[in-house]
Order: structure tokens, then sequence, then C-alpha cells
């Protein structure tokens, strides 16, 4: 429970919930949110970016951390791989075996190929399993895939690749048909419709959910049929450098095994990149929501390999990562809790912003009322913002949070905290990497045979994404990324292997006068300490 | 100063913050997790636990990530419990009382111990789900089951040899694809996509100016 200091503050709460029930808060004006964004949105701090000195985005604003890795030494700097010893020779090579990574593997085999699934922890272990709120598609009456579209593209500001937003919104229905298909088990009412609610910055209720287990159920059947399938996964194997051939087409990886550090190669005719966010960066010494792989590795070998990237300067914060107790400091309090019916509050007892804003905006008001107008709680990690949890039962009747959130409920329980009951304390985590390499619709990077999908892509959703977009981004591209690579494959003649590359990468690092005492990829943090 | 706590990490003794959760307070004492770390919130299963307090007789399990450490605790991690996981297309099989029979016989076998509900890091019910199971009733094997996060701790304890996450799985993926009724209208919204009705809106869509799309988005009605 929470230490005295704060149940002042909480009584503030109590007292006014009254009035906020049935109350919605204005919604900003364009200018309003603008101003708000560029005071207080962490993309528009100045200090977290630098510029790129080498390779394909050179000159362009990345945060200081990304550009640490990408300027970094490969891991294979000074050792010798000999690429003529062959560890595993397949078709379709995946990187990652979170969302994308699974769904790309089944419609790759499901056309013909030969595939295999690369994975630096466990299969799962990702970012896909921890998606609490739900994934997004227009399959209401009242919905279309032009609304859905529209309300992407205004919370992307207007910056989203169309003909990738294109493909997410006309091939989002059939994405949640695939998966109800493979046996998802949606929230859904007694005859079968989807139980649909409101993210931030929808125009319509396309939010479909599994409780607050919605990525948790996509990916363990997905992992299920990607076992049932027999497609082979080598688990605790990181990617670190793609393998090129003379040709200049991607043409493999070299693998690392996490436990004994022994090099691998592996040969494929395509590759797909399905690595995933960045979160475990902790840009500008954020928490995160991410898993413990959210290394940004794709983008590391990728731009080695000449990939571009696209909006790599914008992050997502998530309005409202846990900010009390600190053992679970940005761990994800998911937007649902919002959409549900719960209002933030400051200090005292006031809402001060309209809980279903775009996920920018709302984190930027928060940063403003604890930094700017000093109504945050304090806490020993800095101050927060409450997040009124127990409307959502005055709104929706007792027994909701059980039913539609057990996760939340579960996780603050363990810390005596029933948010039935009371109200819990939250502060922005970096959650989401809105940018990425950048592909065209048929998930193709500048580099031939260079496939990407899901978070390490960049585009779709422009500059901001949508909550629930991203679940349905993974499935909608790893599929289209799965097909596309296993037709190209059909047609391979690889070529003479090469990392050539990687030693052009590094001369021009040279060259641009930079000398780094990183190695990169990362592929863990490194949170053990230092004695 | 910080309250400190003893705790023994595979029988050797550090010690840590008593505010930390088992996985950070590993970290603390040096180690740089590589199995047993997934998620780190509570989803993945990663970081099964086992652990005994100090004078007390109980073998306990958690999720490292979710419980915090107490003073002269013993901690093993269980990063890799070998589960049964039977292959099956989908697609093929039905969602009668013989499905089970045939992929996970040993079911019933279970002798009704109860162990695997006192392990259960979620607080499940997992022997009720299992006995539903057993009797070919996938949806409330799946309903009781919904957020199993497949740790296995269950299953490590179990004496006839169940891998109960596996069994909840195949239930709910039956319930999901046969039991629960299909949602029609997303059926019928993609033969629409599919026969092209949107085609010619979306692309009218596409043409527009930024500010024309601006100016539709912020005029756009929101369903209340
Ligand atoms: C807590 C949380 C809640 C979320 N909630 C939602 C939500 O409600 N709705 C929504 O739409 N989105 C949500 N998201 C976002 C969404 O879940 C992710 O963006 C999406 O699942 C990413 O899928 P992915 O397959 O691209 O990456 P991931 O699922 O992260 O998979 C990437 C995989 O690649 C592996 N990998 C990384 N580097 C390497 C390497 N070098 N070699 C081999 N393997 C590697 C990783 O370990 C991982 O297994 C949420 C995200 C988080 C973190
Ligand atoms: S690390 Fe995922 S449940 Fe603990």
């Amino acid at each position: 429970m929470y230490p005295v200091e704060m149940l002042d503050s909480m009584k503030k709460v109590e007292t006014t919930r009254k009035e906020r029930i049935g109350f919605e808060p204005k919604r900003m004006t364009e200018e309003e949110k603008k101003n708000l964004l560029m005071q207080y949105h962490p993309d528009f701090n100045d200090k977290g970016f630098t510029e790129l000195k080498v390779g394909p985005n050179k000159g362009d604003k990345v945060p200081i951390e990304l550009a640490e890795l990408l300027q970094a030494n490969s891991r294979i700097k000074d050792v010798d791989i000999d690429l003529t010893k062959i560890g595993y020779d397949v078709d379709v090579l995946i990187i990652g075996g979170g969302g994308a990574g699974a769904s790309a593997a089944i419609e790759a085999q499901e056309n013909g190929a030969n595939v295999m699934i690369v994975t630096k922890l466990r299969m799962g272990d990702a970012n896909t399993m921890m998606a609490e709120g739900g994934i997004q598609a227009a399959d209401k009456e009242n919905d279309s895939p032009m609304i859905h579209y529209l309300d992407a593209l205004g919370g992307g500001h207007f910056a989203n690749k169309p003909e990738l937003l294109y493909k997410l919104v006309t091939e989002g229905p059939d994405a949640i048909k695939w998966l109800e298909d493979l046996g998802v088990m949606f929230d859904k009412a007694p005859d079968g419709t989807m139980i649909t609610t409101h993210g931030g910055g929808t125009s319509r209720k396309r939010l479909h959910a599994a409780r607050d287990y919605t990525g948790a159920e996509i990916m363990r059947v997905l992992r299920d049929e990607v076992i049932n399938r027999n497609i082979p996964i080598i688990d605790f194997t990181a990617a670190i450098e793609l393998i090129l051939d003379d040709g200049g087409k991607a043409a493999g990886a070299v693998l690392m095994n996490m436990e004994t550090g022994e090099f691998l190669v592996a040969r494929a005719k395509t590759v797909i990149i399905a690595t995933g966010g960045a979160g475990r960066l902790h840009y500008q010494g954020f928490p995160t929501s991410n898993h413990y792989g959210a290394t940004a590795d794709g983008l590391i070998f990728g731009y080695r390999a000449g990939a571009k990237l696209i909006y790599p300067d914008t992050l997502q914060y998530h309005p409202t990562g846990a900010a009390f107790p600190e053992q679970i400091y940005g761990a994800l309090v998911t937007e649902k809790v919002r959409s549900l019916g719960a209002m933030l509050v400051n200090v005292d007892g006031e809402a001060f912003v309209h809980p279903l804003e775009t996920r920018d905006v709302v984190s930027a008001a928060i940063i403003r009322e604890c930094k700017a107008r000093g109504k945050g709680i304090k806490t020993s990690e800095g101050h927060c913002v409450w997040l009124d949890t127990p409307m959502i039962e005055i709104l929706n009747g007792e027994g909701t949070i059980e039913k539609r959130i057990p996760a939340m409920l579960r996780m603050f329980m363990k810390y005596d905290i029933d948010i039935r009951k009371v109200p819990i304390l939250v502060y922005p985590t970096l959650h989401y990497q809105n940018g990425g390499l950048e592909i065209n619709s048929d998930c193709l990077t500048g580099v031939d045979n260079l496939y990407v999908a899901g978070e390490a892509s960049g585009g779709v959703h422009g500059r901001n994404r949508l909550m629930g977009n991203s679940l349905l981004d993974v499935i909608v591209f790893g599929r289209i990324a799965g097909r596309n690579a296993a037709e190209k494959s059909k047609n391979v003649k690889i070529g003479k292997l090469t990392l050539e590359h990687v030693k052009k990468f590094a001369k021009e690092m040279e060259q641009a006068g930079i000398s780094s005492d990183m190695v990169s990829p990362k592929l863990l943090p490194s949170y053990a300490r230092k004695s | 100063m910080e309250e400190m706590v003893n705790v023994y990490i595979m029988g050797k003794k550090y010690t840590v913050p008593a505010n930390l959760t088992i996985m950070k307070a590993m970290e603390y004492a040096g180690y740089q997790l590589i199995r047993g770390c997934g998620c780190r919130s509570g989803f993945c299963g990663a970081c099964a636990t086992i652990y005994r307090v100090k004078g007390d007789r109980e073998l306990k399990v958690c999720l490292a990530c979710q419980t915090k450490v107490e003073n002269e605790m013993y901690i093993a991690m269980l990063p890799f419990f070998p589960l049964v996981k039977q292959v099956y297309d989908i697609n093929k099989i039905k969602p009668d009382e013989q499905i089970m029979m045939q992929l996970y016989p040993e079911i019933y076998s279970c002798i009704g111990c109860n162990s695997c509900t006192k392990s259960c890091t979620q607080g499940l019910n997992v022997m009720r789900y299992i006995a539903y199971a057993q009797r070919g009733e996938y949806e409330k094997c799946a309903e009781e089951s919904f957020d199993c996060v497949m740790c296995g701790v269950c299953s490590a304890r179990c004496p006839a040899g169940i891998s109960h996450p596996q069994v909840a799985l195949l239930a709910r993926r039956l319930a999901g694809k046969y039991l629960i009724p299909q949602f029609q209208q997303l059926a019928k919204r993609v033969k629409e996509i599919k026969e092209g009705k949107f085609e010619e809106s979306m692309k009218e869509l596409m043409k527009k100016s930024t500010d024309e799309l601006r100016e539709l988005y912020n005029k756009r009605e929101i369903e209340i």
C-alpha cells in the first residue's frame, strides 16, 4: 500500500471522483497539442539526439544511445569467420521469434519455403508476448478501412507511408480472421460478436482484445503453430551481422550462441529481420515497458548492410508506466485502463487531460503536470500522477476489472494495491520504436532479398503509432514478408558469401573520425551491478 | 540507509536491498542473466524460480520478476523445464473427448494431489482446468486456464507427468477455433474487402492532399 505522504493526495482523488464521473475532459485543439508536444515530449528534447556521421542516414538525427551503437565496432571486427563453413542452409532465414517472426515463418512455409527462425532468448520472449491492450482492425459495421486509415494517419502526424498504411488497414480484418482460425480466443459476446473498445486516437471502437493478455494469447498460439509445423527454432542464438553475397544481396547471417559465444554461419536465399524494438536502450534515461532483448539489434546490422532508417528519431513513450512501487517501475499499465474509463488526475485530484488523446499528447501532458506545473506526486524515482482505476467499476459495473484487465489487478495486488479500490501511480515509460528500417509494401528494404517486418520496420505508423496498430502491423506485415520472401527465394542464386560491407562500414567510421570502444549489436542490456 | 537482506542464490550468500525483486537481486549480486529472463513483467514465464525461506519446510515457487526478496531466502531458478508438447494439425483435429485421450492421455492419471494448483505462479486453479480437459469441457478449461504464462512450475511438481500448460493451450485453441462462435461480421468484412468494395473510396481518400486529410481528421466523428 501507499506510504502516508501519498495518502493525502489520494484522499483528494477520492473526493473529486464523484464530480469526474460522467464529465469528459475537453479534447485539445491541434494548436494546443502542437505546443504541448514541442515543449514537453522527449522527441523534441534536443539533448537526447545526435547526428549520424556515417551510413545511409548520414546527417540524420537519432537518439544518442542508438547512434553510439550504429557507430560502434562489429562483434566480428577482429574475428575471422569462415564463410565456407555453413552451419545452416535454408531458403528463408527469419531473425527474431516474436509475433512478426512467427507470422512470417508460418506464411513462408505455407508458400513452400524451407524456413528457420533464430531468436536471441526463447521463442516468444518478445514484446509481442507483453501486449496487453489489444489489436485494431476495421471489421465492425460502423467502421471501414478508410476510417481506420484516417485515424492512423492523424495519429501518425500525417507522416505514415501511404502504401504501407493501405496494407495495414485493408489486410487488417483478414489478419484477425487468420488468428481466429488459428484458435486465438478474443473477447466475444455469446453470439461471437467481438467486444471492442476505443484506444487513444481511434474514432471507432475497433480494439479487439483477449482480456489484458492479448499479445500473450496471440504469441502462444503462433508459437504453438510454428512448432506444430516443425519449423526449426534455434533459440538463445542471436544474429550479429548480415551476410551478403558478392552481388550485394542479403544471403544469411552470422549467428552467435548466447551461452557459449560460438559463431555460426547461416546461409539463406532471403532474410527477414523481425527483431523488434529498442526500449532496453533506455533513451534519455527513461524506464521501459519492453522485454529484455529489445536492443535494436536488427537496426544495427541492417544499417551496416546498407538498409536505410526512417523516423529513427520518433519514440513512443507510453503515458502510463507504473511509477510505484519501484519494483515494477516502468512496467506497462495498459491503455485499456483508460479505455474502460479511468482518468488521469494530479496531486490535487484534478483531471488535467482527456485520457484518450493520442499517447504522445497524454505523455507530454503528464510530463508537463510533473515538471512545469508542480502537480505531480513525489516518489523515490521522481514525480508521477494518479490513474483513477476505481472509476472503471463505477462506470462499467463490479467485476469489470477482474474480467477485462486481470493482469493489471494481479500485478498491483502483489504489492497490496487493489486497483478496484484505490488509484495507481503512473509516469511515461519508453514503449515503442515508431520508426525503423524502411520498407516498401512488399516488406523489402533497399538491400536485395532483405525483408523487415514488425517493430523493426518503420513508416507504417508515421511519427506516432496508435495503440493496437502494432500487433496488427506484426501480423499483417509478418505475413506479407513471409509470403514475399518465400516467393522470392524460389528464384535466387546465391553468389559468394561476403562480410566486406562490415569492413567497409568500419572504414567509413574511421574516415569520419569516429573511434568507439563499444561493440554492437548490444544483444542484452547490462544490469549486472559492477562492484 | 537502505534496508538490506541476506539471500542465497544457488546456495551462495549475497546481501541485497530488501525492496528488490528476485530478478533484480540476482543482477545486484552481479549476475548477467541470459536464461530465466524474458519480459521482466510477468507475462512470459521465463523466470520460474523455487525458493525456501530458512526455517520454513515448504518449498515455494514464483516468478522471479514479480516477487520481492525476503531475508534468508534460498533461491534457485528453473529456467527450462522439458514440457511435453504434442504436434497436431489444428485444421484436422476435432474438439471431442478423444483428442485429449490421443495427445495427452496422462491427464487421466491425475491423482488429485492438487500440487499443480498449489504451485501455480498465477494463482490459477490448475487441477480444475485439467479436470475440465478430462471431461472434454474445453471452453471451461480455456476460461479457467486463460491467464497461464506457461512457466511450467505445475508440471515440475506433478507426480503424473502432466504438461498442464500444453493441455490448456490445446483446449484454448480448440475453444477459440471450434467452440466459441465465429464473428460473422468479420468474415463478411474480409469478403467485402476481397471483392473490392472499399477500393474506390480508399483510392479517393489516398489521393487527397495533406491539408484535406487534416481537415477530415480534425472533423471526424468519434463514436461514443
Ligand atoms: C508491454 C507492451 C505492451 C504492448 N501493448 C500493445 C498493445 O496492446 N497493442 C499493440 O498493438 N501493441 C502493443 N505493444 C507493441 C507490440 O507488442 C510490439 O510492437 C510488437 O509485438 C512487436 O512485435 P515484433 O515481432 O516486431 O517484435 P518482438 O515481439 O519484440 O520480437 C522480436 C524478437 O526478436 C528477438 N531478437 C532481437 N534481437 C535479436 C537478434 N539479434 N537475433 C535474434 N533474435 C533477436 C527478440 O528477443 C524477440 O524475440 C506493446 C508492447 C509492449 C512492450
Ligand atoms: S521474465 Fe517474463 S514472467 Fe518473469
